[in-house]
């Protein structure tokens, strides 16, 4: 394993930064049949609500250019059995859980976090203020930035691991948003969310997806991503996980330079379930190729002054 | 166990209207034991379009290493498939899902297979496993119209076959299920794959019965992670108790699943 992916972030000590996003992975039980789970930096499993959701009807995905929509609607099995039964399951590999907290009120976001900060391999939580596909809590906790960073001091008034926050890409102001949270005591940003989109099918008239809208993902939203983080870290001095369209080591390295500090692997998993492990292998070797020793000498590349640069083999 | 390999294409040939036939070589042809799995391909290089397509498996080759898949060409990637020529290479990813249970018929007893469309093809191979194994079996094939008609011959190799279309251009005029009454046929198990409608059909007339089904939803993953195939249980018909078509399917014993 080379140590020029080695890195550390509030809570996480990742042997490579690289991790499946919330909501593409499950809790890793499918994966785990096609590679070993530890190969991965971090494992962002999916979101968990205080009671058992079965989320939204299908439709529930539908395809568009170079993207996708999805309203699965937080269907998980609940805190306990997600605490008993996935947590738990998942303690066989070597493999630090970033646990995603998501709920209708705030009392549910703050006894969920409360509950899932404690298990042993949860090493950082993931606040979900951003999920477009409930009809309650979701996105409306991450479009109002004192709402947003009072929920975000609360939890972390409870949580015992490191609190980052979700950022949602439907908002006017997104620098907004992620100063509010780091005023609330975040301890890094994960982001984007989805985008939120519609398809309608032209012989029915209707929406594809049965929720009508969705949340646009993959290559279609990178772009975005970019964007908003090439603003977000330059404004903030939270460390930044990167997501939205990944699937390449090069699309990593375009995240780094924007200013994210680890990247979060999402839609590519359902194209080749190995894109993980693929991107891991690659990642040494285009470092190399670029002229950089470690890969955190990435971060900021594109906005950071000369001097503020690190050292890099020109 | 699931695999993912570069599969080469063998032969593709147009066999109906709109359906092609298309069979591919590859390693993973030897994790492929059930009938009634299927395949998940990347058709599309680039990304459009972006997901992989479930196409169930038709026919299993072990000694050839190969497996033969039928399916229409409707939507961009089926298009895109249909494309494919001898010597090209096609991304596949499985055997996924659980198929048709052999064992449920035993030797001796008779099966009913009831396909209607595209969800024909994975009762060939299940129709050569079960023959293999010694059960008589009758066949039941529905489809749209005449042009739409494929592998009658094939099947009546193996058992009785009876042919319907809704138009009445070939075979009888009407529904698999009209077949069914009007020949009075009696069978010890019912596997069938087809529209949701004649799946619920079929349920509710022999809810006394032992019937197996395969569904179909639409998918993300196709191994389990996404929830996007999910549907409610029959005994919490409304709950939060749920499987996913993908993995814990395509096929269920009728009732086990909401239709």
């Amino acid at each position: 394993m080379s140590h020029s992916l080695e890195i550390s972030l509030p809570g996480l000590n990742l042997k490579n930064p690289i991790m499946p996003a919330s909501g593409c992975f499950g809790f890793g039980r499918e994966f785990s049949q096609l590679y070993d789970l530890s190969e991965l930096g971090a494992i962002m499993i999916k979101a968990t609500t205080l009671e058992p959701r079965f989320g939204n009807p299908t439709p529930r995905v539908a395809e568009t250019t170079a993207g996708m929509l999805n309203a699965i609607g937080l269907q998980n099995p609940g805190l306990d059995k997600v605490m008993s039964e996935e947590l738990a399951w998942l303690e066989q590999y070597d493999v630090p859980v970033i646990a995603n907290v998501a709920g209708s009120i705030e009392e549910d976001y703050i006894a969920v976090a409360k509950e899932l900060s404690k298990a042993k391999n949860v090493h950082a939580l993931e606040l979900n203020i951003s999920c477009p596909n409930v009809k309650t809590g979701g996105i409306a906790f991450g479009t109002i930035p004192e709402v947003a960073k009072d929920l975000t001091r609360k939890v972390k008034n409870v949580s015992e691991v490191p609190v980052y926050v979700k950022l949602s890409p439907n908002v006017t102001n997104i620098v907004e948003m992620a100063k509010a949270v780091e005023d609330g005591g975040a301890d890094g940003l994960t982001m984007i969310n989805t985008l939120v989109g519609m398809r309608i099918d032209i012989n029915t008239g209707v929406p594809v997806i049965a929720n009508k809208t969705g949340g646009l993902s993959g290559p279609a939203i990178k772009p975005v991503a970019i964007r908003m983080i090439h603003e977000v870290s330059q404004q903030v001095s939270i460390p930044i996980i990167g997501m939205g369209g990944v699937q390449s080591a090069e699309d990593v390295i375009e995240y780094y330079y924007a200013g994210a500090s680890a990247v979060a692997v999402g839609t590519a998993n359902f194209v080749d379930p190995f894109i993980c492990p693929k991107i891991i292998k690659e990642l040494p070797d285009l470092l190399n190729r670029l002229g950089f020793d470690h890969i955190s000498e990435c971060t900021g590349r594109s906005w950071k002054k000369h001097e503020q640069l690190v050292h890099h083999r020109a | 166990m699931i695999k993912q390999e570069m599969c080469e294409v063998i032969s593709q040939s147009q066999i109906a209207s709109h359906i092609y036939k298309l069979t591919l070589r590859g390693g993973l042809v030897h994790e492929m034991d059930e009938p009634g799995q299927f395949v998940h391909l990347k058709i599309a290089e680039q990304m459009d379009p972006i997901l992989r397509r479930p196409i169930s498996i038709a026919e299993i080759d072990h000694k050839h290493s190969e497996f033969t898949m039928i399916y229409r060409a409707e939507g961009k990637g089926t298009k895109l498939l249909a494309n494919k020529k001898q010597g090209d290479v096609i991304d596949v990813l499985g055997p996924l899902g659980h198929g048709f249970p052999i064992a449920a018929t035993e030797k001796g007893e008779t099966a009913l297979l009831v396909g209607g469309g595209i969800g024909v093809p994975p009762l060939f191979e299940l129709s050569k496993q079960l023959v293999k194994k010694g059960v008589k079996v009758v066949h039941v094939l529905g489809f749209q119209a005449s042009e739409a008609v494929f592998y009658e011959k094939e099947f009546t190799t193996l058992g009785t076959t009876y042919v319907a279309t809704v138009d009445g251009s070939y075979g009888s005029k009407g529904f698999v299920t009209d077949i069914i009454g009007d020949n009075k046929l009696s069978f010890d198990v019912l596997y069938t794959c087809g529209p949701t409608p004649m799946l619920k059909a079929l349920e509710q007339k022999y809810i006394d019965k032992e019937v197996y089904l395969s569904l179909e939803e639409r998918m993300g993953c196709g191994i389990g992670a996404c929830f996007a195939c999910v549907c409610h249980t029959g005994d919490d018909p409304q709950g939060h108790s749920y499987k996913k078509v993908c993995s814990d399917g395509p096929v269920f014993r009728a009732g086990e699943v909401v239709l």
